[in-house]
Parts: C-alpha cells; structure tokens; sequence
C-alpha cells in the first residue's frame, strides 16, 4: 500500500496555469479532444432547445383560442413534427452524449475516448443533419408528426417527408457511432485499479444507454429505408393501397423508440445519481441495485414496444404480453427511485441549484413514471389513446425528468468544464420558474385528456378552453425561466467566481483533476483512494490517521 | 445510409491505426477490434429489421408470395452463394500467409478474394437485368431487391476494403506478422457479409 504522501502527490501538484488551455477556436473546429467534443455537443444541443421551445411556444399561442387563428392547421402540424423531432433527436439525445463524452473519460481516469476520430465525426453529423432538418421549413415540413406513421406520411407532403427521413438517418448513424465509443471506452479503458463495480454509476447508465442504441437504431434505419422507398420509388411496403401494410412501420418504428425513451433517460439517471450523493454527504443507497437496474431497463426496454400500438388492432394474447412487460419495467424504476430517496434520506442536504433541480426531478419523474403504469394498462391506454393524457404523460418523463435531469447535470459539473462558479440565487430563481411553469402547462393535460381531448390538432372544442389557457400561461413561465439560466451562464463564464478543482468535495475522478481539465485530462496518473461514494465512510484504503473528509480538505484546499 | 456509416467507419479505423503509429496516442492498447464487432453487431440489426419486416409479411399476408410472383431463377443464386462462401475460405488464406510475413501471399489471395467479390456482384447485376419483375411489381419484389440491394451495397463495401488493403500492402512493411489489423478488420467484415448472405438466401431464394 503506498504512503500518504504518494497519495497527496498528484493533489499538491502546483499550478492549473502551466498547462495549455483550449482556445475558443478549438470549439468551432474538427478537435478529438473529447471535452471539447462535449462542450460542442451540448452547446449544439441547447441551440435546438430554444428552436424547439419557440416552435411549441407558437403551438401554446395557437391553443390558446378553440378556433385556428393564430397559425393554419397545415402549420401547425409541421409545428408539432418539428417540435417533437428536434426535441428528441437534436436535444435530449444529443445533450446526453455531450455529457457522457464530457465526463466518461474523466470518471475512469482515462485520456480520452477509445476512438477520438470517430467521436468527432458522430459530432459533426449533427449540425447538418440538424440544419437540414430545419431547411424543410423552407419547402413544405413535415407534417406527419415524429412518429411519421404511414400512410399519413406518405401523402402529406414528399420533400419535406424525405429530408426528414434523411435527416433521421444521420442523427442516428452519429448516435451509433457515438455509442460503440461509449461502450469500449467503458469496458475497456477503466484505469487499472478501477474494477466494473467501482466505476461511477453514471458509466453503468451509459452502458445501458449505449446498448440501446446499437440494437435499436438500426432498426430504424431500416424502417426508414422502406419508408424512403414507397415515398420516392412507389414500392408498396406500408402502403395498404398497393397491398403493404403500415403495422409492419409501427412495430419497426416503435422497436427503436420505445427503447428511444430510455436512451433519453437513463443518461440523466446516471447523472443524478452521482449528483445525489455529492449534495447530500452520503454514500449512494444501493450502488449495485441502481447499476443493474439500469442494464434491467435496458433489457426489458426491448420488449415492450408494442404498448404503442395497443390500439392498432394487435391481437389480445400479444397486447396482454406487452401489458405484463411494461408493467414489469415500473420495477428497476422504482429500484432507483427509492434509492435515490434513500440517498437522501437523513443527509447533510445543500439545497444549490444542481441539488434542488434533482429533487425536482425525482418529483416530476415520479409523476411520469406513475402515469406511464397507468398507460401500460390496455383498457385505460385505449379509453386515452391520442389524446392529451400521452401529451402529459411523456412531458413529465421528458421534460420533468430528462430536461430536469440535464440542468441538474449542468449546474453540477459547469465548475468542472468551465473553471466557474455559477451564480446560485439566478440558478435558484431558474429552478423556481421551470418548475411552476412545468406543473402549470402540463398538470392540467392530464384532465386534458381524460375529458377526451385529442392531441395534434389545432381546433378543438370550446368547452376545453379554460384548461387550455392556464397551460398556455404555464408555457409562457417555462419560456421566461430559460432567461435566468442564459444569463447565469453568460455571466458565470467572465465574471463567477472562480472554481476550485473540487468546489462540492466529490469523490468520483473528474473532481481530480484542475477545473476545466488539462488538455491530457490528468496532470499524474490520478489515483483511486475511496469508492466513487464513500461519503462519510472510512474506507480501508485510507491510513488510521486519516478519512475521506480529510483527504478532501485537502483537495478542496488546494484548488483555493 | 448504412453504406456510408460503413465506409466512414472503416476509414477512420484505418486512418487511426495509422495517427496511433505516428504519434503515438500515449499508446493505450488497441481496442479497434473491439469496436468493428460492436459496429458489426449494430449493422447486423439492420438486417434482422429487413429480415423480421419479411417475415412478418410472410406471416401476415394470405398469399405469399403475392399472387402473379414468378418463380425465382436459383441457377446464379447458387453459383453466387458458393462463390461468396469460397471466397472466405480464399480470403484466410492471405491472412494466413501475413502470418507468416508473406506479403506476396497475402496479395495474392486478397487479390482473389476482391475478384470474387466482383464475381459475385456481376451475377447479381445480371440477375435484376433478367428477373421478370420489377422494384414495384408487388410485396415480395420490393422485399427482394431491397435486401439483396442493400446486401449487395455491402459486399461493394468489403471489396473496396480488400482493395485498399492491397494499395496499402504495396508499401514495404506496411503489414506484418504482428501489425495486421487492416487486414484482419477486412477479413472479418467480409466473413460478416458472408453470413449474412447465407440467412438471406435462406429466407428471400429458399422458403418462398
């Protein structure tokens, strides 16, 4: 065992300043530095956020009256594809990537990513497919909503159809591509002394991430293919007029996007629970149950596609086998919803921005996932099938969870990429804001719908009016409270108060390291003195004389 | 698209083997192969997203193949089969023969192997000049001339693959008994395709 004085060695080492930086240029250029990489990725993915939020903030204005007044039904159809296509694939899933490309590395105590080329150009397929998108706008959107079902698909509108075909391709070719980096990365460069149950539990998140997207994109893709194909060359695969059949795009379609959900989700699974346990001074409840329960999602996150189509005709025996599985999935959930409860549970609780936006997470997930077993349920699913109880449904998981997740995620690691603080009363006023104009625009869909109102259309029945104006206020709240957080970004970069290299006195590897990292990520070999969440706990490793809270003093002091 | 992502990836796991050597990436182990079967394993999806589609139809459809469908000319279908079979055989011959530092060697049975990859391309180009139906003629058309196409497209892929690897052989010390992995990503691609091949021609030629 070595002495303590080796071990102090790489956090004595002087200086942050001697190591060259990144220059801003380095960002807007081919770099396979993989901090870099995710700083791109998530920078990107937060410009398709304020294109996403303005395309549903128009949709709000337009529900505000019963009648189609403020944009034409075409319009607005192209609005909701828009909408949901950019917020799926050009924000969530990006904004996942960007942070596992960010910290993955960093976590195990690696140099960069297996294969730094590739991941530059999984990044870089992602504007162009995203401007190309965002081109259609131009020559007729689509208009057949994300799910893009046929027949609808094939007769609303050929170019803007295809380009969001193609556009889809590219998107999920860079998410492959990104992934088999994840997946290598993670099982094969972990520094030596870090065995597989002693990475952080965000790795364990993107492994189950990363295996969903290489067996579900493809299939997509070639779901897509097909559809390309009685689009363009008149083939007849989903087309029941030439004797195809468009149940076969569903179960295609759906085989990759239920998984989908969790691709979106699980990376902010992983984040909170390393979030969760730094906040609260407490070991993680269950590392093991919270790491296996993310590979139990996964799995069964392949076989419950067809709860989406419960009302396009399946038969009774299979409707009854994806009703039973996706009752099952509410399990592994529930498994991290009550260890993240009990992480808390008696901690030492610092109500900073990232923290309260966690808890605001595991709230509003909470009420998402409850509503996904209400859903799973065939005789409810079919008595609220398109109608605003999904809308509700899924924003809760999308928004009140991802989107939760991923701001959670950025005021706890912006120290880390950027070298600042962030300013936590503007952080805690943002908090405030998303959260109440959260619950007010999607709390009441959920009535929405039960009263049967049908979701993706621009006119609708008087009586839903009332409801339909408070969620259009709350929308209104939601973009307000994007300010706050622009400003506490721009702010913190140039004036926050500079950040040590581990202002939260965590213990996973990336804190190690000077804040923003050194371009080879680690001044010396960085060493594993604690688990990943040994908070509070004297570990073996460490001399009598001397526990956890003491070593990080000792970082803590140093960064200063 | 599937096309494309296969060329890029092969590129950028050549052109790395090639940044590794020169610049000496702090030499972590090489974890390429790693990667290709973990690509491989995505791409495979693909095709059982064509196969289950197919399948399905099978399943679903009272008629199948849809009434008019002539029956399938197996003659080329077979000879290509054998063909694309022998050729993985041929093909391991030159990796055998690296093995051994035998460059010549393994130019010579790569050479052979990207030849019958031709082959094999030639007589399916010959066989939808000469089919009796078209793209669009019904169902079970589309279904074939998709997967076969998009098959064939990755055949294209493994002998541009095994060309490279032979422009890249011709310098001197290029490949070697223990810095192959070009040569082996190749082969392993092309036994790949190979397999695929075999459940396709089950599934498209066979149970119709």
């Amino acid at each position: 065992m070595s002495t303590t004085l080796e071990r102090n060695a790489p956090i004595t080492s002087p200086g942050q300043n001697e190591h060259p930086q990144r220059k801003w240029q380095d960002y807007f250029g081919f770099s396979t530095d993989h901090k870099v990489i995710g700083i791109q990725y998530l920078v990107t993915a937060f410009f398709f956020y304020f294109v996403g939020g303005a395309l549903a903030e128009v949709m709000r204005t337009e529900l505000s009256t019963p009648d189609p007044d403020f944009v034409q039904p075409e319009f607005y159809n192209q609005l909701l594809t828009m909408h949901g296509t950019i917020m799926l694939f050009l924000w969530i899933i990006p904004a996942g990537a960007a942070f596992a490309n960010y910290l993955i590395p960093l976590m195990i105590g690696a140099e960069d990513m297996a294969f730094p080329r590739l991941n530059a150009v999984a990044f870089w397929m992602i504007p162009p497919g995203g401007l190309l998108l965002m081109s259609s706008f131009f020559n007729g959107a689509p208009q057949a909503g994300w799910t893009s079902y046929p027949p609808l698909s094939l007769v609303s509108g050929k170019s803007g159809e295809e380009i969001w075909i193609l556009s889809i391709l590219i998107l999920g070719t860079s998410s492959m591509l990104g992934a088999i980096n994840f997946v290598t990365t993670i099982l094969l460069m972990r520094m030596p002394d870090m065995d597989i149950h002693s990475m952080p539990l965000f790795c364990w998140s993107m492994l189950a991430t990363s295996g969903l997207i290489l067996i579900g994109t493809p299939v997509l893709g070639a779901a897509l293919v097909l559809l390309s194909f009685d689009l363009i060359a008149g083939t007849a695969f989903f087309n029941p007029a030439g004797g195809g059949d468009p149940i076969v795009y569903q179960h295609m379609f759906w085989f990759y996007s239920h998984p989908a959900v969790y691709i979106m989700i699980l990376p902010f699974f992983g984040a909170i629970s390393e979030i969760l346990p730094v906040h609260a001074r407490k070991p993680i409840f269950g590392y093991r149950a919270i790491a296996y329960s993310s590979l139990a999602i996964s799995f069964l996150g392949l076989i419950v596609w067809a709860h989406h189509m419960f009302s396009s005709g399946t038969p009774g025996w299979l409707r009854m086998f994806f009703m039973a599985t996706t009752m099952i999935i509410a399990v592994p959930t529930g498994i991290k919803v009550f260890s993240w409860c009990a992480t808390i549970w008696g901690g030492k609780l610092s109500l900073n921005s990232a923290f309260i936006f966690a808890v605001g997470f595991l709230s509003s997930f909470l009420i998402g996932g409850l509503s996904g077993v209400m859903l799973a349920s065939v005789p409810f699913d079919i008595h609220v099938h398109d109608t605003y109880f999904i809308v509700a449904h899924f924003h809760y998981v999308l928004f009140g969870g991802s989107v939760f997740g991923l701001f959670a995620a950025v005021y706890h690691w912006f120290p880390k990429m950027t070298g600042r603080m962030v300013n936590e009363t503007l952080g805690q006023i943002h908090f405030v804001m998303t959260f109440v104009g959260f619950n007010i625009t999607f709390l009441p869909m959920h009535q929405l719908g039960l009263q049967g109102m049908n979701r993706r259309i621009a006119l609708y029945d008087p009586q839903f009016q009332t409801l339909n104006m408070v969620c259009t206020i709350g929308s209104y709240i939601l973009a307000l409270s994007t300010f706050p957080f622009i400003i506490n970004v721009i702010w913190s970069l140039y004036k926050g108060k500079k950040a040590a290299r581990n202002p939260w006195r965590a213990l996973t590897l990336e804190w190690q390291t000077a804040s923003p990292p050194i371009i080879e990520n680690f001044e010396e070999e960085p060493v594993l003195w604690a688990g990943p969440y040994d908070y509070g706990v004297d570990t073996e490793s460490i001399d009598g004389d001397e526990d956890v809270e003491d070593m990080l003093a000792a970082v803590t002091a140093e960064g200063n | 698209m599937q096309g494309s992502t296969v060329d890029n990836h092969a590129q950028i796991a050549i052109a790395s083997e090639k940044e590794a050597a020169e610049q000496g990436h702090h030499g972590h182990p090489d974890h390429r192969m790693f990667g290709l079967y973990i690509f491989l394993v995505s791409d495979s999806m693909t095709f059982i997203g064509f196969f289950a589609a197919l399948l399905i139809y099978r399943a679903i459809m009272p008629v199948w193949p849809p009434e008019g469908t002539p029956e399938l000319e197996l003659l080329i279908p077979i000879i290509n089969t054998s063909i694309l079979v022998a050729s993985s055989f041929v093909m391991h011959e030159g990796q055998k023969a690296l093995k051994k530092d035998n460059v010549k060697g393994l130019q010579k049975w790569f050479g052979l192997t990207a030849a019958m990859g031709a082959v094999f391309l030639a007589g399916q180009a010959y066989e939808y000049f000469h089919a009796e139906f078209g793209l669009t003629t019904n169902l079970f058309s589309g279904c074939f001339y998709v997967l076969t196409g998009f098959h064939g497209l990755h055949v294209l892929t493994g002998v541009l693959l095994i060309l490279s690897v032979l422009w890249r052989s011709r310098q001197e010390g290029h490949y070697s008994s223990s810095n192959h992995f070009g040569v082996e990503a190749a082969e392993i691609y092309w036994h790949f395709v190979d397999v695929i091949w075999l459940v396709l021609f089950v599934l498209v030629y066979l149970i119709n």
